[in-house]
């Protein structure tokens, strides 16, 4: 693995992010529906953040204002200081389901960022050494639907880091896993960040996945969503499930949440 | 052959080790023999075939019945033997072992056929040809009847092959752009649904020649169903697909050709598959009413001598060469599609 992080040399580190009274809202059959309330979160360079908030609030299409997929209705998005205007590969999301392209086989899925940015012919050493990464180079020539749910979300992890992302958009990529993938995975999140040094933003409504992850956790309002609080997790990495530091923050979280009742 | 009992081949074959070492090649050869049920039986039909050939006169006056009786026991013999050398002869006798049952069903219908026609006439004739005066057309009228095929395929692929191509560009415009397919929709409605062969008559006036209309109208029978299936294939992705791709960089133009149409394949196959039945039918349409020549005027110019066994053998050849277009489209579609799984194998 050493090895393999030394050919895997990010380019650039993470950018620093910048969301400034953003809000957005969908029209659904004439009737506007506001989905962000005057949002403004500022991530610097190389954090991994956590975005929390119930089922349904708001937090993806954040997530997709950032990714640049969609330009919000108020407000403006930074990226290291420019304004975000459209999709671009240094912001790379990994969406709650994979979403391989069935008709190409591992190899050619984590080659899909650079094949159409028209430098595949050049870096296809980077296509191997992602793969290496997330410890599928048996599979290479495998089409998705001969890959487990765990296999299929690391293609699209390897698929989104081939790209040296300065800001990696997140959004529940561990959502769908069984619980033990999930485990597992989590600490291969936190250890392809630490080598990668790549600014994290990930939306998910397990409260113990990020604090476990994440240096700071931002917890989201219900529909319209506003920041509700804004909460530094000071531990060092790796952190353990059981430490009492992240069991009294959890507490707290799932008061802000209305939960704190079967706590 | 010796005549071993199938206990005692059986026996035989736990000693192959030994006869392995032995290295008696002749002996390991034996060893391999096994008579197989639906082996013989598909040989005792075709040599009952044969047989029917010869035991009674012909009713009726076909050259070809000697010749025809002598195919069949040179078929049973093969049979009977391809299937009891089936493992020293690999897959060709695996091959014909798997189709043992049918070749027995073959022959006992080949049988009846005879029987019913060229021997007691319980069929009338001439609507019912024996065997043997449909083979006497492969044998006395083959280049005739070979020009035709020729001609047939010249007129079907041109068609085809012109409306695929339009049928799927269309598709992916009207199912990509807006725009196009604000103007070819209403269009695509109201000419589509038409029977192609609703054409005829106008086509044969208005096109310089009678292949040229025929060509138009294959691709008219062709393009409908190819441009629906395209533009619902490229209309039904996932707009998750276009989000990924985006994220990671892709302009338009990649997102056409490496997301949209990729995604689209499974639906376009269909299109094509239904397009290039819609064509067989026009294609013979129009060789029956214009074209002077393929296997579609083949049938009428029989028709017109109420020379039956030419129209069987006809129809036989037709058979053949439409089922051998959907295997040829069904095996380019499970090379472009391997990543399917599940797909029907024709």
């Amino acid at each position: 693995m050493v090895a393999l992080a030394t050919a895997f040399k990010p380019a650039a580190t993470g950018a620093s992010l910048d969301v400034k009274g953003v809000s957005h809202a969908f029209d659904i059959d004439g009737s506007v529906l506001p989905v962000l309330d005057d949002v403004s979160i500022s991530v610097a360079s190389g954090e991994f953040v956590a975005l929390l908030g119930p089922s349904g609030c708001g937090k993806s299409t954040l997530l997709r204002l950032v990714a640049g997929l969609e330009p919000p209705r108020a407000g403006t998005l930074d990226e290291d200081g420019v304004a975000i205007t459209g999709p671009y590969p240094s912001r790379v999301v990994v969406f709650q389901d994979p979403t391989l392209f069935p008709w190409r086989t591992v190899w050619d899925n984590v080659a899909l960022g650079l094949e159409a940015q028209g430098v595949l012919k050049t870096q296809r050493h980077r296509v191997d050494a992602a793969i290496d990464l997330v410890g599928l180079g048996a599979f290479r020539k495998a089409y998705p639907h001969q890959l487990s749910g765990g296999m299929a979300q690391r293609v699209a992890l390897a698929r989104a880091l081939v790209n040296d992302p300065r800001i990696l958009v997140l959004d529940e990529p561990l959502g769908k896993l069984d619980s033990l993938t999930r485990i597992t995975m989590q600490a291969e999140l936190v250890s392809l960040w630490q080598r990668n040094g790549f600014t994290a933003l990930l939306v998910t409504h397990d409260v113990e996945e990020a604090l476990f992850l994440a240096n700071r956790v931002i917890v989201f309002s219900d529909r319209p969503a506003r920041v509700t609080a804004d909460i530094t997790v000071d531990r060092p990495y790796p952190r353990h499930r059981g430490d009492p530091h992240l069991a009294e923050l959890r507490r707290q979280i799932l008061r802000l949440l209305g939960l704190d009742a079967t706590w | 052959m010796p005549t071993y009992s199938a206990s005692e081949i059986s026996s035989l074959g736990g000693d192959r080790e030994t006869a392995l070492i032995a290295g008696d090649g002749g002996l390991q050869f034996v060893n391999k023999l096994r008579f197989s049920i639906t082996g013989i039986g598909a040989g005792l039909a075709w040599l009952a075939f044969g047989l029917s050939c010869l035991r009674w006169p012909d009713i009726g006056d076909w050259p070809r019945t000697e010749a025809v009786a002598y195919t069949a026991f040179a078929i049973a013999g093969g049979i009977a033997i391809a299937t009891t050398a089936q493992a020293a002869l690999g897959k060709f006798g695996d091959g014909v072992q798997r189709r043992a049952p049918w070749l027995f069903a073959l022959g006992v219908f080949l049988t009846l056929w005879e029987l019913a026609t060229a021997k007691f006439g319980w069929l009338p004739l001439p609507f019912f040809p024996p065997p043997q005066s449909i083979v006497e057309v492969y044998t006395d009228d083959l280049p005739k009847l070979l020009d035709s095929a020729f001609a047939s395929v010249k007129l079907q692929l041109g068609g085809y092959f012109i409306g695929a191509v339009v049928g799927f560009l269309t598709g992916v415009s009207i199912g990509w752009s807006r725009l196009a397919g604000y103007w070819v929709h209403p269009i695509l409605r109201f000419i589509g649904p038409l029977p192609a062969t609703a054409w005829l008559p106008i086509a044969f006036f208005t096109f310089p020649s009678a292949w040229s209309a025929s060509t138009f109208l294959i691709a008219l029978a062709t393009g409908f169903p190819v441009t629906v299936l395209t533009w619902s294939g490229v209309a039904s992705v996932s707009t998750a697909y276009y989000d990924v791709a985006r994220t990671l960089g892709a302009k338009p133009s990649f997102l056409v050709t490496k997301v949209a149409i990729p995604a689209a394949l499974p639906h376009v196959f269909v299109g094509l598959f239904m397009g290039l039945g819609a064509s067989f039918a026009v294609l013979v349409v129009a060789e029956m009413i214009g074209v002077k020549a393929g296997l579609g005027f083949y049938l009428q110019w029989a028709q017109g001598w109420a020379s039956y066994n030419n129209m069987y053998a006809a129809l036989i050849v037709m058979s053949l060469l439409c089922s051998g277009a959907i295997t040829l489209l069904f095996k380019v579609r499970d090379r472009l599609l391997v990543w399917q799984k599940g797909v029907v194998k024709w």
